[in-house]
Formats: C-alpha cells, sequence, structure tokens
C-alpha cells in the first residue's frame, strides 16, 4: 500500500486503486509521507531495544498459544498424561495442563520453550537496552521521560517473568512463590494481610495461579503494552539519537530512510530475533517441570536457581547477617527482609531519577541529540560502573550455593566475602572506571594533536630515531574532537545575597562530578602543536 | 523534579568567560571553547562492491532469493516434522525429535526471511544515508499560546475557577468514588478468617502421630537410630481433602536423634524430647522454604534457599544465614503402642515471620 504512494496516477494497478481505496478512507498517504522517508540513524548498540521489542513480541505470539491449552486452576487432579514417572501423581491441574503442553501437544513444548527463552532474552535485552542508554547520556533532555518509561516496563517484565515462572504451579514455581509469601509477611503493618489477600487464604491456597494469569495474560501485557506504544511514539517525536560523525550535528538525524532501507534491516531483524529463538527452543531445554514435580512445601533440592532477572533480589535476600529482626512494641520487625526490600527499592528509585539528577546537577537546558561516548562523560561512566557492579554482587550472591561447592569453599567464607564487595565492590570500580575513561580521553588528546603511531621508524638527519605518526584526517578527527566538557559550578550568593543549602548540595555535586575532566583539543592546541613538530 | 529555570542564573559556572556565546537555552555548566573543531561536513560516499561491480550484485541478489527461498523449505519441513515425528507413545524420545524437527524448521524458515531481508537492505538495496532537520521538541511560541488560549477559554467558558463550590465538590466525588471497589478487594481473602488466629496454629495436637512424609505411616521411637532424620507430617495429613497443602507447609517437621549426650536442651524444654529425639519445624523463619538438607556429623539443618544454618543440638538456634530465630521445636513423647506422638500443637507460630507476631 505504502509502494503505492508514489505511483503516479495514471497507471491503474491494482495496487494503486486500493491504496486510493483505503487512502480514502483514512487518510494514511499523510502519516506515509510524514514518516515513510525519515532518516533512522544507525548503530549496532541501538538494536539492542529492538532486539527487546522483538523478543516481546514473539513472547505474545507464543504466549498466547499456550493459553488455548493451559489451564489456571489449582484443583487437585492425578496426572494421565503421557509422561510415565508422574502417572498417578496429584498435583493441580495447572501443572497437569503444563505437562500436557510438553508431551502431548505436538509443537508445545516448542512453543512453551521458545515462551520461556524469549521471555529469558526480553528482560536481558531490555537490561543491556539502558545500559546503552546510560553510557551515552541518551537520557538527557528531552528524553528523560522516556527513560523513566522505559525503565518502568524493565521493572515489569521482570513481574511478567516472575508471574510466568509461578503459573506451572511445579515444585519450584511453588517455592518461588513460599519466598514472596515470606517477603510479604515481613512488611510492618500490612505485611500479613496483604498475603492473605493476595493468597486468598493461607498459603499456598488455591486462587494464586488464577489471580498471577490474569496479571500475567491481561493486565501486565496491556500497561506494557501500552508503554511500549509511547515510548516508541517518543522516540518518534524525539527522533533517534546519533553519535558523533562527520556531518551529524545536534539539528539534523543522519541515517537510511525508513522505508526501504531501515524496514528492511528492522523487518529481517525481526524475524532474525524469531529464528534464533525458535533454535535456542528446538535445541535447549528449559524449565523442566517434569523433573521438579508438582508443588509440595516439603521437599526442595538444593541448588535451584530462580530465573536470571530476579537473581539480583534473591541474592539481597542472602547477604543479611543473622539476627536482623526484633520484637519491639510488641510487633515483629524483620529487618532481614525490609532492609532488601528497602536498599532494593532505593536503588531502583536512584536510577528512575538519574537523568533528572544529571541535569540539575550541569544546569543544561539544551536538548542533546548526539550521544556521548562513555569515556567522555567519565563520572557518569563511573557511577555507571558502580551501579553494574552492585547489582553484579547481588546477582552473584544468588549463587553462593553453587560458588561454594562449585569452587570448594565454605559457605560461610563465600558470603562474607559477597558482604564485603557489595560495598567495596563499587568503590573499586567506580575509580577504576573513571581512571580508564580520563586515560582514554589523553590518549584521544594524543592522538588528535600527534596522530597516529605508524609503527613505522625512520632515521633523522641528526642521527636519531623517531616513530613516524600519521595525522588524522579531518573525519577521523571530529570523532575524537567533538563533545563537551562541564567545568565545577562556582557558588555565588542569589539575589538575596544567600547561599543555599541547595546550591551548596549542587556546586558539590558538580565538583565531584566535573573535577576531573579532560577537554576536547581545540584548533590553537593543534596548531601549537603542529610547531612543536616544525 | 529538581529543574527549576532560574537556577542558571544564581549559579554560574566556575570560568564564565564564554558568556557572550552562551545562546538563548541555558548551557548551564557546559564549557563552550570558542576555538573548537567545526564540524567538517559529510564525507564522500564510498560506493560498495555490489555497486560497481554488476557480478558482485547479481550474487548478493541470488544470496537474497536464495535465503527466502530456504525459509519457505523450513516452514514446508516444520509441517513435515509435525506429521512425521508424532507423540503418540509414552516415549519421552519422541517428544525430544518433535520439539527438534518441527523446532529446526520453523528457525529455519524465519531465520530464511530474516538473513535474507537483512541482506538485500545492506547489500543490494541503495546505501545513501539521507539527512533529516531536527526540530526542537517543545511547541513554538505560536502553538504555546494557542494551547493556553484554548485552556484560559475552556476555564472561562465552564468556570471552572470562578465556581469554586463546583470544582472542589466534583474533585471532591472523584477522588472518593473509587473507594467502594478499593473495599471490594476485601473479597480476595474469606471473610470470617483471621490470618493471624491462623498462623498460630498448625494440624498438630496433643497425641498426633508423628508420621513419615509422604507415606503417612506412624513412626515407632525404636525405629529412629542415633544420626537418622525424618521428613515428618501429622498423622491424617494425607487424607485430608481440603486444605492439605496449606496445612502441610505449616505443619512439616524434621525428627532426627542425636546422642542425648549432645544434645544441649533449654530447661524448660528438657521435656519436649525422648531419648535424644528431637522435633523441630521444617518451615525456615526466615521466608518459608523447607529447611531440608541435614548434615548428621555437624547436626546442622541447612536452608536451601538462601543457605540459613540451624543447629540442632543447641535447640536449633540460628549459625549462619539471614534467618533470625530459631526453628520452632514440637513437643514430643512416646504412646502406649511405642509410637512418637505430639505433646500438643508448637507453642509458637511456625515459619516467616509476619508483623503481629510476638
Ligand atoms: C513480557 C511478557 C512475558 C514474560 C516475561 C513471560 C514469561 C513467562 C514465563 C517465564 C513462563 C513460564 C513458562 C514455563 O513454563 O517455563 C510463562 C508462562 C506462560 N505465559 Fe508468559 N510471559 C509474558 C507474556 C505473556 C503473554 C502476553 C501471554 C498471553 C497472551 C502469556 C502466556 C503464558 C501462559 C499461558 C503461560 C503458562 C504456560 C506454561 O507455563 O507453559 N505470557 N510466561
Ligand atoms: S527461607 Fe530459609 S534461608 Fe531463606
Amino acid at each position: 500500500m505504502s509502494t503505492a504512494t508514489t505511483q503516479t496516477p495514471q497507471r491503474r494497478t491494482f495496487t494503486a486503486a486500493a491504496s486510493n481505496y483505503i487512502d480514502e478512507r483514512t487518510s494514511v498517504s499523510t502519516f506515509v509521507k510524514e514518516l515513510g522517508r525519515k532518516a533512522f540513524p544507525d548503530h549496532w548498540s541501538f538494536l539492542l531495544g529492538e532486539v527487546a521489542l522483538f523478543s516481546f513480541l514473539v513472547i505474545l505470539i507464543t504466549g498466547t498459544f499456550l493459553t488455548f491449552f493451559f489451564q489456571a486452576s489449582m484443583a487437585e487432579v492425578e496426572y494421565e498424561g503421557s509422561y510415565v514417572p508422574l502417572k498417578g501423581v496429584e498435583m493441580s491441574v495447572a501443572m497437569a495442563s503444563t505437562l500436557d503442553i510438553s508431551f502431548d501437544i505436538r509443537g508445545g513444548l516448542f512453543v512453551r520453550q521458545m515462551h520461556h527463552w524469549a521471555a529469558l532474552m526480553f528482560v536481558a535485552a531490555i537490561g543491556l537496552h539502558m545500559l546503552r542508554i546510560f553510557f551515552t547520556g541518551a537520557f538527557r533532555k528531552p528524553r528523560e521521560l522516556n527513560w523513566v518509561i522505559g525503565f518502568v516496563m524493565f521493572i515489569l517484565a521482570m513481574g511478567e517473568g516472575f508471574t510466568g515462572y509461578s503459573l506451572p504451579d511445579d515444585l519450584l514455581s511453588g517455592n518461588g512463590l513460599r519466598i514472596i509469601d515470606g517477603m510479604i509477611k515481613g512488611i510492618p503493618l500490612i505485611g500479613t494481610w496483604t498475603s492473605f489477600l493476595l493468597f486468598g487464604g493461607e498459603f499456598p491456597g488455591t486462587e494464586i495461579v488464577g489471580r498471577l494469569y490474569t496479571l500475567h495474560i491481561l493486565l501486565l501485557p496491556v500497561i506494557l503494552l501500552a508503554l511500549i506504544a509511547l515510548h516508541l511514539m517518543f522516540v518518534v517525536v524525539h527522533k533517534h539519537t546519533q553519535y558523533a560523525a562527520p556531518g551529524r550535528t545536534q539539528q539534523n538525524a543522519v541515517g537510511p530512510p525508513i522505508l526501504p532501507v531501515y524496514a528492511a534491516k528492522a523487518g529481517g531483524f525481526f524475524f532474525l530475533v524469531f529464528g534464533v529463538l525458535a533454535l535456542i527452543a528446538s535445541l535447549f531445554t528449559i524449565n523442566p517441570i517434569w523433573n521438579y514435580g508438582p508443588y509440595d512445601p516439603s521437599p526442595v533440592s538444593a541448588g535451584t536457581q530462580p530465573d536470571w532477572y530476579i537473581g539480583f533480589a534473591d541474592g539481597a535476600l542472602r547477604l543479611i547477617p543473622p539476627g536482623w529482626e526484633f520484637v519491639l512494641f510488641d510487633r515483629t520487625w524483620s529487618f532481614n527482609i525490609l532492609v532488601p526490600l528497602v536498599g532494593l527499592g532505593l536503588f531502583i528509585a536512584t536510577v528512575l531519577i538519574y537523568p533528572f539528577i544529571e541535569a540539575w546537577v550541569t544546569g543544561d537546558k539544551r536538548e542533546h541529540h548526539i550521544v556521548d561516548r562513555p569515556r567522555n562523560a567519565p563520572t557518569r561512566t563511573a557511577i555507571g560502573a558502580a551501579g553494574v557492579t552492585f547489582y553484579a554482587v547481588l546477582w552473584a550472591a544468588a549463587s553462593s550455593d553453587i560458588i561454594a561447592t562449585h569452587f570448594k569453599l565454605t559457605m560461610e567464607g563465600v558470603i562474607h566475602s559477597l558482604q564485603a564487595l557489595l560495598f567495596i565492590g563499587p568503590i573499586v570500580a567506580y575509580f577504576v572506571a573513571k581512571r580508564v575513561c580520563i586515560a582514554l580521553q589523553k590518549k584521544d588528546r594524543e592522538i588528535v594533536l600527534h596522530g597516529y603511531e605508524s609503527g613505522r621508524i625512520v632515521k633523522l638527519p641528526g642521527g636519531e630515531f623517531i616513530e613516524v605518526h600519521q595525522p588524522l584526517d579531518e573525519y577521523d578527527r571530529w570523532k575524537l574532537v567533538s563533545y563537551e566538557s562541564y567545568q565545577p559550578l562556582m557558588i555565588r550568593p542569589n539575589a538575596r545575597g544567600k547561599i543555599t543549602v541547595g546550591q551548596r548540595l549542587r556546586a558539590g555535586m558538580s565538583r565531584w562530578f566535573f573535577e576531573d575532566r579532560i577537554a576536547p583539543v581545540t584548533k590553537g592546541e593543534l596548531e601549537a602543536a603542529h610547531h612543536e613538530h616544525h | 523534579m529538581a529543574q527549576d529555570d532560574h537556577s542558571g542564573t544564581e549559579l554560574a559556572a566556575a570560568d564564565s568567560s564564554h558568556a557572550e556565546t552562551v545562546p538563548a537555552v541555558k548551557t548551564g555548566t557546559a564549557l563552550i571553547q570558542s576555538d573548537a573543531f567545526e564540524n567538517p561536513g559529510f564525507p564522500p560516499h564510498r560506493p560498495r562492491v555490489t555497486d560497481e561491480d554488476p557480478k558482485k550484485e547479481k550474487r548478493a541478489q541470488r544470496t537474497v532469493y536464495t535465503l527466502f527461498y530456504l525459509s519457505i523449505l523450513g516452514s514446508i519441513w516444520a509441517i513435515a516434522a509435525y506429521m512425521l515425528f508424532p507423540m503418540e507413545g509414552n516415549d519421552v524420545g519422541d517428544v525430544r525429535l518433535n520439539n527438534l524437527f518441527i523446532g529446526l524448521g520453523a528457525a529455519l524458515a524465519l531465520l530464511g526471511i530474516g538473513f535474507g531481508a537483512v541482506h538485500w537492505a545492506k547489500a543490494v538495496m541503495t546505501d545513501v544515508e539521507i539527512a533529516d532537520e531536527r526540530h526542537k521538541v517543545g511547541g513554538n511560541v505560536v502553538a504555546r499560546e494557542g494551547a493556553v488560549k484554548v485552556f484560559q477559554d475552556a476555564d472561562r467558558e465552564s468556570g471552572f475557577t470562578r465556581r469554586a463550590a463546583i470544582r472542589n465538590s466534583l474533585i471532591g466525588a472523584l477522588l472518593v468514588f473509587p473507594l467502594p471497589a478499593v473495599v471490594l478487594f476485601r473479597g480476595l481473602a474469606p471473610q470470617d478468617e483471621n490470618p493471624v488466629e491462623l498462623l498460630s496454629h498448625t494440624m498438630w495436637k496433643a497425641g498426633t502421630r508423628l508420621t513419615l512424609d509422604p507415606s503417612g505411616v506412624p513412626i515407632k521411637a525404636a525405629d529412629v537410630t542415633i544420626g537418622s532424620a525424618f521428613h515428618v507430617i501429622p498423622e491424617g495429613l494425607s487424607e485430608l481433602h481440603h486444605g492439605k497443602l496449606e496445612e502441610k507447609a505449616k505443619a512439616a517437621v524434621l525428627l532426627m536423634r542425636l546422642n542425648p549426650d549432645e544434645l544441649n536442651e533449654l530447661p524448660d524444654r528438657a521435656s519436649w524430647s525422648y531419648d535424644g529425639i528431637v522435633a523441630y519445624s521444617k518451615i525456615c523463619t526466615h521466608v518459608g522454604c523447607p529447611v531440608a538438607l541435614y548434615e548428621q556429623h555437624t547436626h546442622h539443618l541447612l536452608c536451601p534457599c538462601h543457605q540459613s544454618q540451624f543447629d540442632v543440638a543447641n535447640h536449633c538456634e540460628v549459625i549462619f544465614g539471614p534467618a533470625a530465630r530459631p526453628l520452632p521445636q514440637l513437643p514430643i513423647m512416646v504412646d502406649d503402642e511405642g509410637y512418637l506422638v505430639a505433646q500438643s500443637d508448637f507453642t509458637e507460630p511456625v515459619g516467616p515471620s509476619f508483623w503481629e507476631r510476638h
């Protein structure tokens, strides 16, 4: 339909007629004309968001297939399906129908595994996409709100994953719910009743799978879809960011046009993501619930793991030292649960508002469409490295038992090391990342001023040996010099001659951010460097 | 949030020598260098091999359509696999094959389209980039003034600001109307039950026999040898038709026999054990996983979920991990026939802590 809009009206082909029919009823041509030839900047790191989007589509497709066969009921039945070892075992209808999907419906296992693998890829892709946005500063004005939307989607995706993981009502999913139940009960004031309402009575009850099902296939997907629509709408409104390169400015967006090149690449990429997930699902088993058996509050095996994206929360629970619970005012205060909850909550909140913090510190109100190379924002990059390290330590803690048995260490040793690492790791990561960034910036300056080392050694007439440096052409140079640095803020009294606490804080933060900085080479400096050489 | 629009005027950059170059939008503390390099503009376009060599272009085209045909083949293969690899037998191997071959067919179908389209875009389609002009995201002055006027007109015509009584009562009504919906959610849990009450009791009563999980066979004290451990449920649990899992989630018990010399009992609980046999709740006091791993030579119980460890020899106190409270002990004795029975229910709620617990 869209291709036909450019055709000449004399040739009444079928496509032209059809396009005309549709346009006269929808005015879609305005839309095609507006969007069809928009430039869409291209870079491999921009694909991460697409992986997320496309794996979500795969999840929708496979999930819808699963709903035709899955039954979200916790009524007890005796399993009668084809999987012999569980024949006659009592289990919930949910578990039995999941086993049927796996063993009695041809291709069912394939779709189920594709759904689960796609879920893992979805959350991973959002996470990496978010890191790309963070480390390149793509969250700066005008994109702060889109950062918030994206991050909320990350949280919802974890919620989708957890609710989905709980649906088959197997041993592991029941254990996961048990842990959630225990955590909810530890929340002061509302915990006991929240758990009671959620589970429709005592744990585990017969309601939870049905309720999570509503969340999993209705509420959360609808919210996610709405947010995705909003997220993409903002991308259209803002236009995509781009890396600094010759010809690219804050005032333009450079890339292949949406039609045809970008559409072909992105459309093709959807099939690649879909295809890779199909390949993984056909080759690798995921969540073999038939090995775990139905949920029973009594047995559990060592070394079982939640899906990867829940790991950080599980790890946070594990790192609490013994005894963090008190009875005060006749009530139980479970700090062993509250501290991880509040700690993770603060971590998440900090990530969520980071764009606003940085904007406040720089005071920069301009739009930023050229993204930073991470080295050119050393403090931001260092903060990111610290955050990633914090998350990684929590994540590793979720496998503390496996680490201990695998490397033949004591459980206590592993936990105590991780506890220490949780605080020391981010600090070390911060300083290392910052130093590395600054070193890279210095190297960039060197290259701009003196050229690349060519590896060619020549003997000067005076007898000394020097390495010939290959000067940069102006295009290569531009990539290395086209960034801005910020200066630390100086405190000045306001109109009423006062220095407020807010100003002090801001100046302090600004010093922290921008005290160590390397400015890009200027024309004058390059000139001076050249004179030196001659 | 923290973006006050006046901040830039009160706080100046430490080096404000470039103040004259600051454009209309605040740059904050950005350092704008006066002799910075200028953007050199687009570099000359470099043609690809497929642009210059018609043979290579032909080959690229061939690759693209071959991939699309391969995709069709993959789809057909997947359909054929659906029929050729049934899973009617009770053989797990059949399921594996069915999964594998349907999957590989589908993967080929999808990857064929994917690689074909991407290759088409990269090698065959024109590769010139275009540049779009960006416009400031915020609407222009005219648009903004127009929007303000719309709201002012609407306000004037409706009297939203002027007619305070109407406005405030509407806001009130809008705030209150969702409350009934919130109240309806009370129905999520049974009306006539109280969780605190339920959490405080289990199936164990005076005289309830300790039986094996899951068979329900009662246990004689004589059968519990030193060093052994049993997974225990109360008698009658397996026969329950309703609420079996709920009861089990509270009543599951671990039974262990230690050498009485090694057992360090609290004075007021000395009568809770029988000849070195002790029974403890199996539900972790952290967040409720079953504490299922018993290390016989150390008498330690390990919870596999977050590695809390409890010392059975010392009334199950926590020796490591995030749990804070010892596992509750079930007082036991032996009945006339030599079977182990409970003396009473647990004397405290089992499992994870909760707010009303004390
Ligand atoms: C971002 C969104 C989603 C994520 C992360 C996700 C994740 C999961 C996971 C991890 C499972 C467990 C699968 C297993 O048994 O191994 C699951 C099950 C399930 N999901 Fe989703 N899902 C999502 C969206 C959806 C949607 C939109 C639908 C329906 C339209 C759906 C339908 C189902 C059904 C019916 C099951 C139960 C069947 C089964 O366990 O095999 N899911 N989901
Ligand atoms: S549930 Fe036992 S340690 Fe967490």
